[in-house]
């Protein structure tokens, strides 16, 4: 066999990984919480990263007037069948299709992956906008607006007195690493043809 | 030597014995070597390195404390009810406090030790006796909370107790006070003779550590005091001092301090195990508490157990015998080898040495001072390893660093003494403040001592502390004992009178420690584990309201319908899921105490409203932004009302 052949291989069978490993993590820092709490989003769900994390955010959060953070978004119920099909669309590629087919799966994965990224941030956008309008406390920002609570898409973000991380987690990582040696494949291919 | 010895006695005198008498009266803190403040800083945040078990002794309680800062952690209610955690007030727990005797809110917390494996601690349990009215308590090392605790029958002031063997095999309880066994009416005159001391011996389940009286030695009424174990070759033995072999009964002030010699009872406990296991020893009916508390059902149950397998010694042979110790023996150590027991006469100013080999080789040579009720006397001399000669004035107590030396209170000339196993010399000395008790070194009472620390507990303190009107605390002093020197670090106050204490690595419990309860294993027959299920019923006059809690709201908060007259329970179920997040609960008028109920937990207090109307009930812990409007209120109509049983939680909101 080819080496691009394997290497698109490889990178198509490293998207399974997201049917056990966590993809995306946020998690909460306070002084209250020197341990942090918070949560792993997988593919299909999200879950504590400690034992009752997510039940203890939505106890905190109650007080501003947040919604309790649900255990399955609808997105879980597509997910799931868009990475099935990617790997098997792209099995079929790695071995009956040429290299030019592996750039595409790889375009079509960056659009999938923006797109995914993009209803991440939609679904945050609401979490921390939408507030109870009987909430015991009410905090505003300087302008008066009400403050908003959502977590950063990306990166470390201060949201009153917690400190809240958002990071890829290793799903994530063999996501990327799969989605690279479809390109790398595809460099491969066209040195080689 | 001989100078300190005059020197105290001289104090003596005048001040009576067994009052503080400084005779090392030197102003205290020049004791206190440069640098110790260091050696017991603890930075904030920064964790101790060992944990330090000390006795309350009339508290009924055990204090947790850090060492090396002496910080104070917790209190574990024991013996006593301790309104502070609703132990032995809420319906959970009291039947804890359940004896043959009734329900006895307190004891005299004594000696605690902790678990072993292979002659090492392993952090599993700790065990402590309550000598009033004789019973051992055990103590989950997971959850710091006392969860079983079985009544002593035959017994009397259970001090001699509550020490384990290597593996845990057994914990001893030994009576103080010899007593008619069985209990009956007769002339106190005629103790000699009739009255008997009983040694229990209770074994552990190594699986859950569930206690069980396997047999008990029905012994001479003798007093007896202390106890260790055996351990390496001596392993299968224990040791017991006694006092008053005169068996007098009365000012045994005086009469109970003729003898030159006492005893210290050697139990071989492996032979007295084969001959119980192959059918020997009485079963003899009697009464007991048999208490144990559940983690699942977050409550105990109290049984009655109605026999005890009795034996008496003089059945088993080479079973018992008797090691002649001068005079009146409180302490009885044994070293971390096995081959030295210490006996520690308090009226004596020497310490003596048993050899473990000696009293093996004693015993089969037969080498027998008579006997005493059957039981052979070994010879004085062919036992004796070693002497310490002149080491101060009532020594008591003594404990091992694994270096092979010793180190041994003094309570009459207030001191530490540090001496060499084997030379049996003295190598230093120290002042205690004042009137020492008894000693810990972390790991004393095993195989491993950890000999960094050693901690001396003080009965007296005077002007130690500011004054607190006529009781002043009593307290604990740390040594460092790393170098060839003795060291004083640091003096702390302690709860009660602490009597003895125990010390492991912080290591070796700390990763262990539970931080809540899982609601999914909540099996408390009331608990209620969402807010849809909380409820209020009536059955009768009874009235049971499953009431949750959580940060911070109870659910319900508003309840009609309760009347003069009805018992009201309150079942409250904290359906938090989170570390150190307690609620508490409280309710006017209340003849009992709050609840302070861990995550996951469910407890139940009782209320008997007596007067009409609207009363509130509050949390009663610090939980959250808005604890102090976590609240609620009890409507109570008169009796006879017929106002309809209602509840609810926000309803006039939305
Ligand atoms: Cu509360």
């Amino acid at each position: 066999m080819k080496k691009s052949k394997i290497l698109m291989f490889v990178g198509v069978l490293l998207l399974g990984s997201l049917f056990v490993l966590p993809l995306w993590n946020i998690s909460l820092e306070a002084p209250q919480y020197p341990e942090a709490i918070g949560m792993n989003i997988h593919i299909n769900k999200i879950a504590d990263m400690n034992p009752s994390d997510i039940k203890n955010i939505n106890i905190m959060n109650h007080y501003v007037g947040m919604k309790d953070i649900p255990e399955v978004l609808p997105e879980f119920k597509i997910f799931p069948y868009v990475i099935i099909a990617m790997m098997i669309l792209g099995l079929i590629i790695a071995f009956k299709l040429n290299y030019k087919w592996y750039l595409a799966w790889f375009i079509v994965m960056c659009l999938l992956g923006t797109a995914g990224m993009y209803d991440f941030y939609l679904w945050e956008y609401d979490y921390g906008h939408t507030l109870r309008e009987n909430a015991a406390i009410k905090f505003q920002n300087p302008d008066g607006t009400p403050l908003a609570y959502q977590p950063p898409l990306l990166g470390t973000k201060t949201i009153l007195n917690f400190v809240a991380h958002s990071y890829p987690r290793s799903g994530a990582y063999l996501l990327f690493t799969g989605m690279l040696l479809s390109l790398i494949a595809f460099f491969q291919g066209k040195k080689g043809s | 030597m001989k100078n300190i010895f005059k020197k105290a006695l001289l104090f003596l005198l005048p001040l009576g014995i067994f009052t503080a008498c400084g005779t090392n009266n030197s102003k205290s803190n020049s004791a206190l070597a440069e640098g110790a403040a260091e050696k017991v800083y603890v930075k904030p945040g920064d964790h101790d390195e060992f944990y330090a078990f000390v006795s309350g002794g009339f508290s009924g309680q055990l204090a947790v404390y850090g060492l090396p800062s002496g910080r104070l952690f917790k209190v574990i209610p024991v013996f006593s009810q301790d309104a502070e955690k609703a132990y032995g007030y809420n319906e959970e727990t009291k039947p804890m406090l359940n004896t043959s005797f009734g329900f006895v809110p307190w004891d005299d917390a004594h000696h605690p030790d902790i678990s072993q494996t292979a002659g090492e601690l392993d952090g599993r349990f700790l065990f402590i006796n309550g000598n009033n009215t004789p019973r051992i308590a055990k103590i989950d090392l997971t959850t710091f909370e006392t969860t079983e605790i079985l009544e002593i029958p035959n017994s009397a002031g259970n001090h001699s107790s509550s020490f384990v063997t290597e593996n845990t095999e057994y914990v001893v309880a030994g009576t103080r006070f010899s007593v008619p066994i069985p209990q009956k009416d007769m002339p106190i005159k005629d103790y000699k003779g009739n009255f008997k001391g009983s040694l229990s011996f209770i074994s552990v389940d190594p699986k859950d550590g569930a206690m069980d009286i396997k047999f008990q030695i029905i012994m001479p009424g003798f007093n007896y005091d202390l106890s260790h174990p055996g351990r390496g070759d001596s392993h299968g033995w224990f040791f017991f001092t006694t006092y008053n072999t005169e068996e007098a009964s009365t000012l045994l002030e005086v009469n109970a301090s003729q003898n030159d010699k006492d005893f210290i009872a050697a139990i071989n406990w492996k032979k007295v195990e084969a001959f119980v296991n192959g059918g020997g020893g009485k079963k003899m009916a009697t009464n007991y508490a048999h208490n144990v508390y559940s983690d699942e059902t977050h409550s105990a149950t109290s049984t009655m157990r109605k026999e005890v397998t009795v034996v008496d010694p003089r059945d088993i042979p080479g079973a018992v015998y008797l090691l002649p110790t001068p005079k009146s023996p409180h302490g009885c150590d044994v070293d971390p080898s096995g081959e030295y027991i210490v006996g520690n006469g308090k009226l004596s100013s020497n310490l003596t040495v048993h050899s473990f080999s000696k009293m093996i080789k004693a015993i089969e040579a037969k080498n027998f001072d008579g006997d005493a009720y059957g039981i052979p006397i070994l010879n004085f001399e062919a036992i004796n390893a070693g002497t310490v000669q002149q080491a101060g004035l009532g020594p008591l107590h003594t404990e091992f660093d694994g270096e092979g030396n010793a180190y041994t209170t003094f309570f009459i000339s207030s001191e530490v003494v540090k001496w060499k196993l084997k030379t049996w010399e003295v190598i230093d000395r120290k002042p205690t403040y004042y009137s020492v008790g008894h000693l810990m070194i972390p790991g004393g009472n095993s195989r491993k001592p950890f000999g960094k620390y050693a901690l001396a507990m003080n009965k007296i303190t005077k002007d130690r502390y500011l004054p607190t009107g006529p009781e002043v605390t009593q307290s604990a002093q740390l040594f460092d004992i790393s170098g060839d020197k003795m060291e004083l670090l640091l003096d702390f106050p302690t709860i009660g009178e602490p009597h003895y204490a125990a010390g492991i690595p912080a290591n070796l419990i700390a990763p262990k420690s539970k931080k809540f309860y899982a609601l999914e294993d909540n099996k408390h027959p009331y608990a209620v584990k969402s807010e849809a299920d909380t409820r209020v019923e009536r059955k009768g006059n009874d009235v049971h309201i499953y009431m949750t809690t959580i940060r911070s709201h109870f659910a319900p908060d508003n309840i009609e319908g309760i009347k003069v007259g009805d018992k009201v329970y309150f079942h409250v179920t904290n359906l938090e899921q989170d570390y150190d997040v307690p609620h508490g609960i409280s309710m006017i008028g209340a003849n009992t105490s709050e609840l302070l109920i861990m995550p996951g937990q469910t407890e139940t207090f009782t209320w008997e409203p007596k007067k009409v109307g609207v009363w509130p009930f509050y949390c009663t812990d610090f939980c959250s932004a808005l604890h102090q409007e976590m609240q609620g209120y009890v409507r109570v109509s008169p009796s006879g009302s017929n106002t309809k049983l209602s509840w609810s939680l926000g309803e006039d909101i939305e």
